[in-house]
């Protein structure tokens, strides 16, 4: 893992106070990383000119030029591939994929490609791509902008997949990604990308600048890969969850007045498995939260790991609070989401054994 | 409401049936070949047009079939690329090498010597020849039969021979299935196996060199098969976008497998005549005649390198013997089509054009051959000291874990430790061969 590891601590301790949401906040990283390095490259449908449906490449074109931050084909096998191709050469492309439910003609590339190069040519070639994309639900998206397909780049060897909480993990994160000499899957939670998400979709979006965790020093700072995080401390359980869950597993907690070490893993392959046992060995339950598709989902592995190494520890089955097994819903949307009353009622059994 | 004729008539019962078309190659196994539908046009017919063509203007060269040497082994046309006889030789020499070699490798699968080969029997122009018409630090992507690249770019033979025998040589460490080699100081990107992954990353690697500023370009080899994968299509797409420095080969050798081009669609159009749709400068050429590869692909590096955009070259070529050591084809198409494929053998044909002009004869070719067998026979044994596939002089365990990443992640190392643990109870008085290779 990188060596470079800055403090996890809010950056509002450093005494800049720069409030970012996680849009600029990951435009900022990709700002800063260009500014470094030459050789990195952006490209993806819509990213250059208008600068990214969700604006995170606002800018950079007309900053680094056509060449460096440029529009795609609607083509996401072609996108993947040329950016392999980029990376053979010796460039660190950048390649965005509007939508992670979009990756899927992608695949090939990646999975047979880009995750294996370095493998099967004994390191002559390597692939130091990183393909940021939106990912999860909660926007009322449909089926075919909502999804949460970590697991499946989880199975693949050669492949580290990245998801960020926080705009200060996400340009951390996003420049240790970059800058990571094999292929990152990095997906951004795009229902925070505005502000943190309580689980109630009917309250206001409250922004990231009344956070702290939206306190985004200037310039170049790194989180390593494979590391998670405390988003909270206590006692009574370990919830391990990435990306959106993270907030609203927090926010169920406050309201049932729940003190539990909220595990924020930040990075699901390598994932930190000695502060997942840290904490289980010390609650002894483990409750497993994220918002993809249950089955064979990246919760299984979790729960899987949990059993395997903490066993003796738990008091408690571990529990799983995940996505039903059905395409994302529209109309349904907040039925299908992982959302307070499913964790509540998984909390108040895991706790009750 | 009018009156309607009672029975069982449904709504467009009147309409003609629909029928289902489904390809089929014109011979099977045992049926007598005739060729006589393919359009050999005589050598030198076709003009050669300024590389800064506008693809518009290209529709007879993605549907003719560019040919150099003539039924009289001369040289005809435009296209003649006017080699000097020192560099046909060397042309010859190593399309000869790559016979041998080819020949050797088949017949040392047969003896149990590793899993798999393929060879590139009557396509060797299609790689010897082009590569020779690029600079030795043009990147290429090649598919799997383009053993000829490396042997005329000068890569050991014996990296090439313990690649494919997986053993303690071998320096991609046994983990890739015989032939599919790579070497990035001879700018030869590795081999995948998934079929056409390599041809649009190719045209990404041109971009990058375009990015840069850089004087290098790409090419890249697919079979005709291939042009199926939906890659082909961002392949040609990113390449015309971006007007990429890139040459996309495509070989036609008439068959993948036991599938026939028809299956790719070769029954309704060239597969040159797909760039055109694209608007990328096609070309289509007698792949087995050595001067018009050559003079076919140093065109299309001269129209990249001036930044004139990229070009596809159907090289239209006929797959001599199996797909692989895998198949048979006698189960599939009809022995003859071999003898009466009406564009003859590239090496013949080199041969004989070099005797027609008085540089060459029977003699040296004979002596030409046997030194090529002699050297590949040598380096098979120089090989074989590395050792040979399964039989213990592998590489040790643990590389099976390296470069999965750059750095050996913690369930990497643990499962390492298992195999190695795995290992030492299967051999608990130590390891067979001494440990050698452990």
């Amino acid at each position: 893992m990188s060596d470079t590891a800055t403090k996890d601590a809010p950056a509002a301790e450093q005494g800049t106070e720069r409030r970012l949401n996680m849009i600029e906040a990951i435009n900022d990283a990709l700002d800063v990383s260009m500014g470094r390095d030459e050789n990195i490259v952006i490209m993806g449908e819509d990213v250059g000119y208008f600068g990214g449906v969700f604006r995170c490449t606002a800018g950079l074109q007309q900053k680094y030029g056509k060449t460096r931050v440029f529009d795609t084909p609607i083509s996401e096998c072609g996108i993947i591939a040329a950016a392999v191709g980029m990376g053979a050469y010796g460039l660190r492309p950048v390649p965005e994929i509007q939508f992670a439910d979009y990756i899927y003609p992608g695949l090939d590339q990646l999975i047979s490609e880009a995750a294996r190069l370095r493998y099967r040519s004994a390191a002559e070639y390597i692939a130091p791509i990183t393909v940021r994309s939106p990912f999860g639900g909660g926007i009322f998206g449909g089926q075919t902008h909502s999804q949460s397909p970590e697991a499946i780049f989880a199975h693949v060897s050669g492949l580290k997949t990245v998801i960020p909480a926080t705009p200060y993990d996400a340009k951390g994160l996003l420049i240790s990604a970059i800058e990571d000499n094999d292929p990152v899957i990095f997906f951004e939670p795009k229902r925070i990308y505005n502000g943190p998400f309580s689980g109630y979709y009917d309250k206001p979006v409250e922004p990231w600048k009344r956070f702290d965790a939206s306190v985004v020093p200037e310039g170049h700072y790194k989180i390593p890969l494979g590391k998670a995080r405390y988003a909270t401390e206590g006692e009574e359980l370990t919830i391990l969850a990435y990306g959106t869950m993270v907030h609203v597993v927090e926010a169920v907690c406050r309201e049932k007045g729940v003190e539990a070490d909220i595990v924020d893993l930040r990075t699901i392959v390598p994932v930190d498995i000695e502060t997942i046992e840290e904490s289980v060995k010390k609650t002894g339950r483990c409750l497993i939260v994220h918002e993809a598709t249950r089955t064979a989902g990246f919760g299984a592995e979790l729960s899987a790991l949990v059993t395997e190494r903490c066993f003796y520890h738990l008091e408690a089955p571990v529990e799983r609070v995940t996505g039903f097994d059905t395409p994302y819903p529209h109309s349904l949307e907040w039925a299908y989401f992982p959302g307070p009353i499913r964790i509540g009622e998984a909390l108040d059994k895991i706790l009750s054994e | 409401m009018a009156d309607r004729p009672q029975g069982t008539a449904k709504a467009g019962d009147n309409r003609p049936k629909l029928s289902l078309h489904v390809p089929e190659p014109k011979f099977r196994p045992g049926d007598a070949v005739d060729f006589s539908h393919i359009e050999v046009p005589e050598a030198g017919q076709q003009p050669r047009p300024d590389e800064t063509t506008k693809p518009e203007d290209m529709l007879d060269f993605a549907h003719g079939l560019i040919r150099v040497l003539g039924e009289d082994n001369k040289a005809h046309g435009p296209w003649d690329p006017k080699l000097d006889p020192e560099t046909l030789r060397t042309m010859l020499g190593h399309m000869a090498m790559t016979r041998a070699f080819d020949e050797r490798m088949f017949r040392g699968q047969r003896q149990g010597k590793t899993s798999f080969y393929m060879k590139c029997t009557g396509e060797e122009a299609t790689s010897v020849s082009a590569s020779m018409a690029l600079a030795a630090d043009d990147m290429v992507f090649p598919s799997y039969r383009q053993q000829g690249i490396l042997i005329q770019r000068g890569y050991p033979m014996i990296e090439m021979i313990n690649q494919i025998y997986s053993n303690k040589g071998d320096k991609l460490k046994g983990r890739q299935l015989p032939i599919m080699y790579s070497s990035k100081e001879h700018s030869f990107f590795t081999i995948s196996g998934n079929l056409a992954t390599q041809t649009p990353q190719a045209v990404g690697w041109a971009m990058a060199s375009a990015i840069k500023g850089d004087s290098r370009i790409a090419a890249t080899w697919v079979g005709e098969g291939s042009t199926a994968e939906g890659d082909f299509h961002s392949a040609c797409l990113f390449a015309t976008v971006y007007n990429a420095p890139v040459i996309l080969n495509v070989v036609n050798n008439q068959w993948a497998i036991s599938s026939f081009s028809g299956f790719a669609g070769a029954e309704r159009a060239t597969f040159a005549a797909r760039g055109l749709g694209y608007g990328i400068a096609s070309l289509r050429v007698d792949g087995n005649d050595p001067l018009a590869c050559y003079a076919a692909e140093q065109w299309a590096a001269n129209r990249a390198r001036a930044n004139a955009g990229p070009t596809l070259i159907e090289f239209f070529s006929y797959r001599a013997e199996g797909h692989s050591t895998s198949d048979d084809p006698s189960g599939y198409r009809s022995a003859q089509e071999r003898d009466e494929w009406p564009l003859g053998d590239p090496v013949m044909r080199l041969k004989n054009h070099l005797i027609e002009i008085g540089e060459w004869d029977e003699e040296r070719q004979q002596k030409m051959d046997l030194e090529a067998a002699e050297f590949v026979k040598k380096t098979t044994k120089e090989a074989e000291e590395n050792g040979i596939l399964g039989h213990g002089l592998h590489h040790p365990f643990r590389t099976m874990f390296e470069d999965v990443f750059e750095e050996l992640p913690w369930h990497l190392r643990e499962q390492s430790e298992q195999a190695i643990r795995e290992r030492e109870t299967k051999f608990p008085e130590g390891l067979p061969n001494g440990g050698k290779g452990a």
